[in-house]
């Protein structure tokens, strides 16, 4: 299993990574090797508010169809639209490919998220 | 004619035809003076112009290709795929059932109407529920009709906050699915590792929110919840309702009741536990049936008596109204109606109990050469997870693909999702021992082959007339339809 130092990981297994007052969000090495093979993903529309814990992406494979949530609350302000035709980037780079950037409303949140030392145990306790 | 392969627009030559109508005496109306402009295609339509023979020898070598109960063995994990007794089918083709018209006057169909209320009465019986809608098609649509008599209760006491509906990450698919399309949103609570309920998660998720809990019981992993009493108990004093996934009640008939355990409202798949065809042999039908503080909200009809009289009732100010055109496939009810009375309420209770032995049987032979995530006495089913002394290697995708080339239905694979490459196999009742150490002798063969030769399961199946499908191809760039090039 593959993490990337420097990103804010959540127990659902989700990776933020923090640029100024936004937060990219995606899916690690770990959801992308669970779901297996990503055929399709479901992006939200620009300028949805959500708070943390929303679903605000739902991602199909082969085996599943599975809910993505946010672990930051905040405005979406760019969607990655390449997911529509590749899904398959999320599964060659999870941590190269993000899904949305929210502009956090607060990022007093992200001290609720793992670093990656803490969700490499995490995730070894899940196995 | 294993390979024959073909689409019957394939076989279309322009001017032959299957048909020879007398010739036309009334004279020839064009079609646009007969219907509206709106309603014409500018296009030409393109339909296969093929023999009679064409079409007889097309379909019947297709058929050959069907797999399906009256050829082998089925162990689709939570499907209940057992035998459909030929009797059924005998009962249902009886010119009294199936000749009727849905419009006929309720004078000259009382036969029928009987058998609807009786089929009520008992499917209450055999689940403790006070009475029985018999209209929904199918299994999802038993769980949404449920769910809007979940919500019409709330709404009649004024209690409107209700909006949340409690389902465990073990249920199937179509219970958050069919919780969503009803209006509700869904709070997903942990299982256990055994597969139960977390009763942590439950209590926290439990709010003046809830309108209720989904559950299946036994559950996906063929575990009885032993903790349904307090369970219940927590949604009632929360002020939310039980609804029972019936999937799962082929273990159970005759033994325990859903009702007495405290579910609120249920849904039967007649398809499922009560023998009749399932999938694309159907349709289905999924009952719904509920306590007596929800008759009130079922939808109309209800199949009524008044002396000797049986009629259709329409007055029920407070039901959730029409959810399916006239009164649900009553072909389907005819031979559930047929399987319970061949049964008996003691053969019931058997069945249950040998689709529970035969489940332990396959069980404890192939926990040798699988992994078996949960080791405890299972009910009508069990889940494997992957080979016991697997790699990466070989999936439980090569595994099911293999089984194809031994002559097997696959079992559900990767489901539920809790399981780590899970395995979900369920024999049914109405299999032999034999059958069943057949498929035995066949997964352990495949456990073998995993290790001698692992490129046969990765290149399975190979008798097939289509070999391994590429389904992330399929998944990304679906073609639907045929098109003439």
């Amino acid at each position: 299993m593959v993490t990337v130092g420097g990103l804010y990981y959540s127990k659902d297994h989700e990776w933020v990574k923090v640029d100024g007052k936004k937060a990219l969000i995606g899916i690690t090495d770990y959801a992308q090797n669970a779901l297996g093979e990503i055929v399709y993903v479901e992006l939200p529309d620009m300028g949805t508010e959500y708070k943390a814990g929303d679903v605000f992406c739902v991602i199909e494979s082969v085996k599943a169809a599975a809910d993505s949530f946010t672990p930051v609350s905040g405005k979406v302000v760019e969607v990655n639209e390449e997911l529509e035709d590749s899904p398959q980037l999320l599964n060659e780079g999870p941590y190269d490919n993000w899904i949305v950037a929210i502009e956090m409303d607060d990022s007093s949140e992200l001290e609720n998220l793992m670093d990656e030392q803490a969700y490499k145990m995490f995730c070894e306790k899940e196995e | 004619m294993r390979g024959y392969n073909k689409l019957i627009f394939e076989l279309s030559k322009e001017g032959r035809n299957a048909f020879s109508l007398p010739e036309n005496d009334v004279g020839r109306t064009p079609l646009e003076d007969m219907l509206p402009a709106h309603l014409l295609t500018k296009e030409e339509v393109e339909l296969p112009e093929v023999s009679e023979v064409d079409v007889v020898r097309h379909y019947t070598l297709l058929s050959k290709k069907n797999y399906g109960l009256d050829t082998g063995f089925y162990p689709l994990g939570s499907c209940t795929m057992k035998y459909n007794p030929k009797i059924n089918e005998d009962m249902s083709s009886l010119d009294c059932f199936a000749n009727l018209h849905p419009y006929q006057p309720e004078d000259t169909v009382q036969g029928a109407l009987a058998l609807m209320y009786d089929l009520d009465y008992m499917l209450s019986e055999i689940s403790g529920m006070s009475r029985v809608s018999l209209q929904p098609a199918a299994g999802a649509h038993g769980e949404m009709v449920g769910l809007m008599i979940i919500k019409a209760y709330h709404k009649k006491r004024g209690d409107n906050k209700r909006t949340k509906i409690i389902v465990p990450d073990s249920a199937h698919g179509t219970n958050p699915a069919s919780a969503a399309m009803v209006g509700f949103d869904i709070i997903e609570i942990k299982s256990t590792k055994d597969g139960a309920v977390d009763m942590e998660d439950l209590k926290a998720a439990l709010s003046d929110e809830v309108a209720g809990l989904m559950l299946t019981n036994p559950s996906t992993l063929g575990l009885f919840e032993k903790n349904i009493k307090e369970i219940a108990d927590l949604v009632h004093e929360a002020g939310g309702l039980l609804y029972y996934d019936g999937a799962n009640m082929n273990a159970i008939m005759g033994i325990s009741r859903p009702g007495d355990m405290g579910f609120d409202v249920i849904h039967y798949n007649l398809h499922k536990t009560f023998s009749t065809p399932h999938g694309g042999g159907g349709p289905g039908a999924g009952p719904v049936g509920v306590k007596e503080h929800l008759v009130e909200f079922l939808p109309v009809p209800m199949i009524e008596k008044s002396g000797d009289r049986y009629f259709l009732d329409y007055d029920k100010p407070y039901s959730i109204g029409k959810i399916k055109s006239f009164y649900g496939h009553f072909g389907v009810m005819v031979r559930a109606y047929t399987y319970i009375l061949a049964m008996g309420a003691e053969g019931l209770k058997d069945a249950s109990r040998k689709a529970v032995l035969n489940a332990n049987y396959m069980m404890a032979r192939l926990k040798e050469y699988y992994k078996l995530p949960i080791d405890e006495i299972c009910q009508h089913e069990f889940v494997l997870g992957g080979l016991k002394d697997g790699t990466d290697e070989v999936t439980t995708l090569d595994i099911a693909k293999r089984l194809i080339d031994y002559g097997y239905h696959p079992p559900t694979i990767y489901f539920p999702l809790i399981v780590h490459e899970a395995i979900m196999v369920e024999p049914t009742e109405t299999e032999s021992r034999e059958t069943l150490d057949e498929f035995i002798d066949a997964m352990i063969r495949i456990a073998e082959e995993a290790k001698e030769n692992p490129q046969v399961l990765k290149e399975a199946p190979h008798n097939t007339p289509v070999r391994r499908i590429d389904e992330v191809l399929a998944a990304r760039k679906p073609v639907l339809k045929w098109q003439n090039d």
